[in-house]
């Protein structure tokens, strides 16, 4: 198996609960306890009400694409297996995740139903991605 | 509190870009465009009693505007680096008018240089944007650029061949800006489709160019303007807005903050967008200038792509926008980039516009545009007859 080159998230205090939850293959957020809003990515205040009661829910795991692109050439030489989907998907519960989309690139379309799917790109880190629904 | 007529630009210098950068060195670009910026308002270095600098993604640090400012061997009384992305050129307009306006300074120089030498390693120097956007493949602007077109043909209808006809416009213009990166032959849109698909539905035409290269902009009190060589352009509007940095998390990714800026600059000004005699909106992408005239009043909402087929973008249409040939065919030299919309404007209000010449301009719109729709910061400025 090749080394995973991609660049890999580094948690911090605020979001390390988050990523605990991925390799869990479990998708978690914050809740403000003041407003009821879910809240992505994690932070230290409701970014809305700017409470600091928050909370960590399990949440649907479902949502829809926002919109997306197929990256055909990138940025950055870390992602010259294009093309990929890149995307940005509403959850359910009203955030909006920037992920990838794990499907065909013709196959993917704005506003289409997807939910969550993780992918273990090494054994200490979990990516949320998302498969059509 | 109103800036309006308070300070004027008054010299302007701008380099031809260059794709190699070579022995070249930002810090040296500047000096080079200080001094041609000087000669052209026809001030001394000692004139000079502000400074605005842009810090150059080539050659970044901490407390720059000091160590900039000791470079060009300048003595002055109000200093500051502006970092909001390609906004900084027209953010540093109003900021020296309002130091001017503050009595804190006479004369500020406004200064942005760059060389092309980020390459293809480019990653987010922002953490959260190094956790939550690198780890799947967002980094650079393209990405999210795409995903705000996408989102706006879905939305609003808006063809491949709308956002296209923006880049063939513009390459029009800079047929005629010999400083124009690319201004040796005219594009169709077929031209512009057929180019290689980069970031769907982005083609290789419709994003900006990396290259090296720097500009500056003196901008000066009223008493200082009457002695100068070129008739002034007045600032006499001003707006500012940011609402997100990452486009994932704003309110909405087709509606931008241009809005809101805009509309500060307008009621500043007390006029309208149908009042401007030309618009030099930041065009990092095809799309950035269609919301760009959505979101700044020139059209409804959604009726950018119309707008730009039935319009003649060119410096000899009926709605002359870019004239310089917009980023797209001047090329990015980094924050200079954003500075080009910001000279060219200045430089048809003053009448210097050569062969591009947009005829009888007296009153411009100008929108400088950070990170992904990000920071945002409009002008309008004013040649008095």
């Amino acid at each position: 198996m090749s080394e995973y080159y991609k660049p890999l998230p580094k948690p911090s205090p605020t979001s390390r609960p988050f990523w605990e939850a991925a390799r869990r293959h479990e998708l978690t957020l914050q809740r403000c306890g003041a407003c009821r809003a879910f809240i992505y990515y994690p932070r230290d205040r409701c970014p809305k009400c700017f409470s600091d009661k928050l909370a960590w829910e399990r949440v649907s795991g479902r949502g829809k694409v926002y919109s997306f692109t197929v990256v055909r050439r990138a940025s950055s030489r870390a992602f010259s297996d294009a093309p990929y989907v890149l995307a940005i998907v509403e959850l359910a519960e009203g955030p909006r995740m920037t992920s990838n989309i794990v499907a065909a690139p013709e196959d993917v379309r704005v506003e289409m139903p997807v939910e969550v799917c993780f992918d273990d790109v090494t054994p200490d880190h979990t990516l949320v991605k998302f498969k059509p629904a | 509190m109103s800036l309006k007529g308070k300070a004027a630009a008054i010299g302007i210098g701008e380099l031809k870009p260059v794709k190699e950068p070579g022995d070249l060195t930002a810090l040296g670009l500047m000096a080079r465009v200080a001094a041609e910026a000087l000669a052209d308002a026809g001030l001394e270095k000692k004139d000079i009693d502000g400074f605005l600098v842009g810090v150059p993604f080539s050659d970044p640090g901490m407390i720059y505007p000091a160590s900039a400012a000791e470079v060009l061997g300048l003595n002055v009384r109000m200093l500051n680096q502006v970092d909001i992305g390609g906004a900084s050129p027209a953010g540093m307009i109003w900021r020296a008018a309002a130091a001017i306006d503050a009595g804190m300074c006479k004369a500020v120089l406004c200064i942005v240089a760059d060389l092309n030498k980020v390459g293809d390693q480019r990653q987010p120097v922002i953490s959260v944007q190094r956790e939550f956007e690198a780890p799947y493949g967002n980094i650079g602007a393209n990405c999210g650029y795409a995903m705000i077109a996408r989102r706006h043909m879905h939305e609003y209808g808006t063809t491949a061949r709308q956002m296209a006809k923006v880049a063939v416009d513009q390459r029009t213009s800079a047929l005629k800006n010999p400083l124009a990166t690319f201004n040796d032959k005219a594009l169709t849109i077929d031209d512009v489709l057929n180019s290689r698909m980069i970031v769907d539905p982005l083609h290789l035409y419709e994003i900006v160019s990396p290259v090296s290269g720097g500009a500056a902009i003196i901008v000066a009190s009223p008493e200082v303007a009457k002695r100068a060589k070129n008739p002034p352009i007045w600032l006499l509007g001003a707006g500012e807005y940011a609402n997100h940095s990452t486009i994932t998390y704003a309110p909405s990714i087709t509606e931008s903050p241009i809005k809101p800026a805009a509309e500060s600059a307008f009621k500043m000004a007390g006029l309208q967008p149908k009042d401007m005699d030309l618009a030099c909106p930041y065009d990092c992408y095809t799309i950035t200038v269609i919301v760009t005239l959505e979101d700044a009043g020139f059209c409804k909402k959604g009726d950018g792509g119309p707008f730009v087929m039935e319009h003649d973008l060119t410096y000899a249409g009926d709605f002359p926008c870019n004239t310089h040939g917009g980023q797209l065919s001047f090329g990015q030299p980094g924050l200079a980039g954003g500075m080009s919309h910001v000279t060219e404007a200045i430089r048809q209000l003053m009448g210097r516009g050569g062969e591009r010449q947009v005829k009888g301009a007296a009153l411009g719109y100008v929108n400088g545009n950070g990170g992904i729709m990000s920071e945002q910061a409009s002008l309008v400025l004013e040649r008095r007859s």
